[in-house]
């Protein structure tokens, strides 16, 4: 987590004080699916930071957070970021247990890896409670057009057949990635928040996150935006 | 290793195993450093760090579930066979598509003029790993050396090594793998297998060797690298790391020098953090050693921390956001699994906490541990000296006072911890840095031989001078620039023992903790 997440507790309720009445914030889980190099951790950094960087791969997991403002509700979506490789398959389920949105990513100039997306959902599907898992289908590296495998046709296709949602971003360029997020978080709030238990109220149990002073996160004000 | 048990007989043969507490006493007021295990600078003052290990019970349970698991994963994955077959054809293809530049010619000169060549085969004599080229280049290679290894075992000699055309070959037969360096360097067989036991335990840490000989016992033919697919970056770094680190070389770890005073704020404030999952807390700044507390009664193993370096060192993932990855440590257990949960305390910062577990559900609780390390050590002004340390996390020679001495390597025994000051400027690049090590790494061969081993031993060369020195107590090692005379080596060591006492405090843990 870093200097520039809106991940800011004392920040939130403060603005929240001076702008309307307090908000409540909802956990969501959210957990990045999908085989290795095709970009979920640099979506999940997209999330955090609205920042673009090559990083080494991913080892076991990765666990961050993200506050998300819609209109009545604040989300806070701790998402956990999992390294795709075969070796920790056998961990994973502990990840996307109880998630509450899951982004199946693949990597749009790969077929191999909209192939390995097709086997997560497998996995995905045999372990998941039918209908507590909204799941996406993210064709990731929109912007290696040049070097696609994958036609948005086929996502959208399978998505369809699977009853998935669907979009293309790229994590390199930032282009629909805000777009998903608030998607997703949208859509969880409607589909899983009204339910009896759905989503658990977030209390922060430290008086201050002395390490996340910095508010000025372009993304919080812009996703504070309502449907 | 071997050398721990060989240290231990040299200790009892010397007979100076004396009780550590009643020779801690005399040690401050003596003037001249003791040479006993115990006494000499550096030396903790409880019981030790590392040591082996006993194992939890509760893990190896753990690690016959995950072998279950694993096992109905592979029965899942039938179900889409055509599919992953289409795609393992494709993988294979791009194996190296993790980003290391591997694409050599492995025909070239280049490729067979390496210093070093580090491969690993299962018994089956499938490709697991090569340090240079790729291994489906080389897997004709890999059957040549399995069928060697296979003809002189059914002779009941187990093939050690062969020397040919200032090539030395050396293999390391560790049932379900099969370790083969080719070497262009003087190292000693024994210390060539020294680095193949590294990369072996560095494999066993990504996948357990339960897991190991589950998965072979079922399919002799099996791809390890499959499982491996996207490690390979770790084993590079490890295989670099035996180049250049001296810590690999004496089995031992460094210490960033602080004040003991701020140390002991942090090990404390580390210590008050704790759970009940929470076997090892240690906090690193870069590739040093700030603090470690552990569990009472557990104790960690120094290649086990390697390897933990190794792990955090190589990958920059754990920058973003907080890191939880399964981690066997295998001096500890070679079944099971522990959790790590690895950040850094701030996002820009050296220092990289991580809390070792043995739940893999406690991810949050770790979490929280290390907020209230952090809530608590930020309130001190510990903190700052420690982020002021953090500025000249080495020392230079000249601080020492000693002339024409350019560098050291002194470990204590008994903590396995030990200090070295930065390269001069005559080592500044990595040649000559490696080249230095190469030289350290002959004078431990020398020290440590298994049948004559060497208590000191003096060697003059054009470039420089060099001095090793072992007692129960310490290992030293001293390079003199080539004007050094013996007599004045040999009158340096007492020089820099009576420094490395006065300095103690600062450059060694000498009272760790545990929870
Ligand atoms: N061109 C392009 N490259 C990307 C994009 N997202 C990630 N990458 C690159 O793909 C590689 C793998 O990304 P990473 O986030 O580590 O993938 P992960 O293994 O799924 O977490 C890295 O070199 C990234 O820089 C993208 O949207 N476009
Ligand atoms: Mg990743």
């Amino acid at each position: 987590m870093g200097e520039s997440l809106p991940d800011v507790p004392g920040g939130d309720q403060e603005r929240g004080a001076a702008f309307r009445r307090p908000v409540r914030t909802l956990r969501v889980k959210m957990v990045l699916l999908g085989g290795s190099g095709v970009g979920k951790s640099s979506l999940a950094l997209r999330f955090g930071k609205d920042e673009f960087r090559s990083t080494s791969p991913t080892v076991g997991c990765a666990y961050l957070t993200r506050v998300v403002h819609l209109s009545e509700v604040t989300l806070r979506f701790e998402i956990w970021d999992t390294a795709g490789q075969e070796k920790y398959h056998s961990v994973t389920p502990l990840y996307y247990r109880g998630a509450h949105a899951a982004l199946l990513v693949y990597d749009i100039s790969s077929r191999e890896s909209f192939i390995r997306a097709q086997l997560w959902l497998k996995e995905l599907e045999k372990q998941s409670v039918p209908g507590s898992t909204l799941t996406w289908l993210v064709g990731n590296k929109g912007d290696l057009d040049q070097d696609r495998q994958v036609s948005a046709q086929e996502g959208k296709k399978l998505a369809k057949d699977r009853s998935l949602f669907f979009t293309e971003t790229s994590a390199l360029s930032g282009d629909q990635v805000n777009e998903l997020m608030l998607d997703v978080a949208h859509r969880v709030y409607e589909h899983v928040g009204e339910e009896q238990g759905g989503l658990t109220e977030w209390k922060e149990t430290l008086p201050e996150e002395m390490y996340h002073r910095d508010t000025s996160n372009p993304l919080s004000s812009c996703c504070k935006v309502g449907p | 290793m071997d050398g721990e048990g060989q240290r231990a007989t040299v200790a009892w043969e010397t007979g100076t195993l004396a009780p550590v507490d009643r020779l801690r006493t005399e040690r401050a007021d003596s003037p001249t450093p003791g040479l006993v295990e115990g006494t000499e600078p550096g030396a903790g003052g409880k019981s030790a760090m590392f040591v082996h290990a006993q194992s939890f019970e509760d893990l190896t349970a753990e690690a016959e579930e995950e072998a279950l698991r694993g096992a109905e994963l592979d029965k899942s994955e039938e179900d889409c066979t055509e599919e992953l077959k289409a795609l393992e054809e494709q993988h294979n293809n791009d194996f190296s598509s993790d980003g290391r530049a591997k694409e050599e010619d492995v025909s070239s000169e280049a490729w067979r003029s390496h210093r070093k060549h580090v491969f690993v085969l299962s018994e089956a004599g499938k490709p697991i790993y090569t340090r240079y080229g790729t291994e489906e280049a080389l897997s004709s290679t890999m059957g040549v050396m399995m069928a060697l290894v296979s003809f002189v075992e059914a002779e009941k000699n187990i093939i050690r090594s062969i020397h040919a055309d200032g090539c030395k070959v050396v293999f390391l037969t560790k049932s379900p793998l099969v370790l083969v360096g080719v070497s262009r360097t003087c190292q000693s067989d024994r210390e060539l297998l020294r680095e193949l036991q590294y990369i072996y335990y560095q494999i066993v840490s990504l996948l357990t060797l339960t897991q190991l000989n589950h998965i072979f016992q079922h399919k002799q033919n099996y791809d390890l690298r499959r499982l491996l697919a996207g490690s390979e970056y770790l084993t590079d770094n490890l295989l670099r790391r035996l180049d250049r680190d001296p810590g690999l070389l004496l089995s031992a770890v460094t210490c960033l020098p602080l004040a003991s005073s701020a140390r002991d704020v942090v090990s404390s404030s580390l210590q008050a953090a704790k759970a009940k999952s929470l076997v090892f807390s240690i906090l690193l700044a870069g590739d040093r050693l700030v603090t470690l507390v552990r569990k009472k009664d557990q104790v960690l193993h120094h290649m086990d921390l390697h390897l933990v370096f190794n792990l955090v060192g190589s990958s920059s993932s754990f920058r973003e956001g907080e890191g939880w990855t399964p981690i066997c440590l295998p001096k500890f257990n070679t079944a099971g699994f522990f959790h790590a949960h690895i950040s850094y305390l701030e996002p820009a910062s050296e220092l990289c906490l991580i809390l070792v577990s043995t739940d893999r559900e406690d991810f949050f609780n770790m979490s929280d541990c290390k907020r209230r390390f952090l809530e608590r050590l930020s309130k001190r002004s510990a903190y700052q000296t420690l982020k002021d340390a953090l500025k000249c996390p080495s020392y230079s020679v000249a601080q020492v006072g000693i002339p024409e001495l350019r560098h050291f390597l002194y470990k204590s025994k008994s903590s396995g911890l030990y200090t070295s000051p930065e390269f001069p400027v005559v080592y500044e690049s990595d040649e000559e840095q490696e080249r230095l090590m190469g030289l350290y790494q002959d004078l431990h061969s020398c020290l440590h031989h298994p049948t004559r081993p060497l208590r000191s031993f003096y060697r003059c060369s054009e470039t420089e001078n060099l001095l090793a020195w072992v007692t129960s107590g310490f290992e030293l090692y001293l390079c003199f620039s080539p004007l050094a005379t013996k007599a004045l080596a040999v009158s340096a060591v007492n020089k820099l023992l009576k420094w490395i006492r006065k300095e103690e405090d600062r450059l060694f843990i000498l009272s760790p903790l545990t929870y």
